[in-house]
């Protein structure tokens, strides 16, 4: 194979694994922001609405690197807001409806867990600019994860009420947790590159970080072995998605290019 | 049955070398709960570099009604100022 090819299909699978980075963000950002103003009390309000923006930032991060790899003249915000559904690269759980506070934090704490894993490897990556987001960001994803972990043990570990709910939330979300520790050729070409790990090398030191929380959460991980996936391939998405959309591009579809 | 959070009391240091100071207060089930809400509460625009907090319970505080005693009487002690010594030119600005 001439040598521009296989640069053209590395930057194309560089492209790849930088969109599922920033689309995970992305769409899990906009899904906390969700919460703004709507938060069972104010402290978990600001809290949330908090950890929102820093995805919103880790999303700006992700994707202007994404849209410089690329080369076509998009930046993060036309990545972030002109692409269909069918271009997102986000794992599912992060779409998937807030349901009730106690979801919501579940969810924030299984994706947090992998998140924090992730960027531990992808600080040593071989590429600088992954590396220097990984370093810029790990600090604020800490304290995510020492927060969103706290709260499912408090409300795993309280009320009879709050325990059957994270229960039930870790119930239906634990089948979307597989998705993140797929591997495919992207993956492979990021490793043999140097780039960043294979997903599924991350899943040990996961399994244990999470195992941990969750027995002093009181709460049991459920059956089955199960994985719900698509996302992150761009296969199939979920229903939830177009809706997500809907309501986060519709301005800069209805009025394109406007700012404020 | 009360389903509240206990309330805290918010200190923050702005940089080193300044003490706390009370900048407010919010809910929290514990102590742990009451600084994490407080880094999210007062210190998202880098307002600080430590936090104390204080379970509202534990302050003890003086009260409306004791003013005149407590701090009328010293209004004419003007004499409690170390304001009558003549300060050399030497020892510059105090």
């Amino acid at each position: 194979m001439p040598e521009k090819a296989v640069n053209e299909s590395d930057q194309q699978a560089l492209f790849q694994f930088l969109l599922r980075l920033g689309d995970n963000t992305l769409v899990l950002g906009h899904r906390v922001s969700e919460w703004c103003g709507h938060a069972p009390v104010l402290e978990e309000d600001i809290a949330l609405a908090n950890t929102a923006l820093d995805l919103i930032g880790q999303t700006q991060l992700w994707l202007g690197l994404a849209g410089e790899v690329e080369g076509k003249g998009r930046d993060a915000d036309a990545l972030a807001f002109l692409r269909d559904i069918w271009d997102f690269r986000n794992i599912l759980m992060v779409e998937l409806p807030n349901g009730d506070f106690g979801q919501t934090i579940m969810r924030q704490f299984l994706y947090d867990a992998w998140s924090s894993v992730m960027l531990g490897r992808l600080i040593k990556s071989g590429n600088p600019a992954i590396a220097e987001i990984a370093g810029k960001v790990s600090k604020e994803v800490a304290y995510h994860i020492e927060r969103s972990a706290d709260t499912v043990v408090g409300l795993g570990d309280g009320t009879e009420e709050s325990h059957k709910r994270m229960q039930a939330a870790l119930n239906y979300l634990y089948p979307y947790v597989g998705e993140m520790f797929l591997s495919d050729d992207t993956d492979a070409a990021m490793v043999s590159a140097g780039f960043a790990p294979d997903p599924a090398s991350l899943r040990d030191e996961y399994d244990v970080l999470v195992a941990k929380v969750l027995a002093d959460a009181t709460l049991t991980l459920p059956d089955g072995s199960y994985t719900h996936k698509g996302g992150r391939t761009g296969a199939m998405h979920t229903e939830h998605l177009g809706h997500v959309l809907t309501s986060m591009q519709w301005l800069q579809r209805a009025y394109p290019g406007s700012q404020w | 049955m009360n389903n509240e959070w206990p309330l805290w009391e918010i200190f923050i240091r702005g940089q080193h070398g300044l003490s706390h100071r009370h900048v407010g207060s919010l809910h929290a089930p514990d102590a742990e709960m009451a600084i994490k809400n407080a880094r999210d509460v007062y210190t998202r625009r880098n307002e600080g570099v430590s936090i104390w907090v204080v379970e509202a319970v534990h302050i003890s505080a003086t009260s409306p009604g004791d003013k005149g005693p407590f701090y009328e009487p010293s209004q004419s002690k003007v004499y409690r100022h170390p304001t009558f010594f003549d300060i050399p030119d030497e020892v510059g600005s105090m």
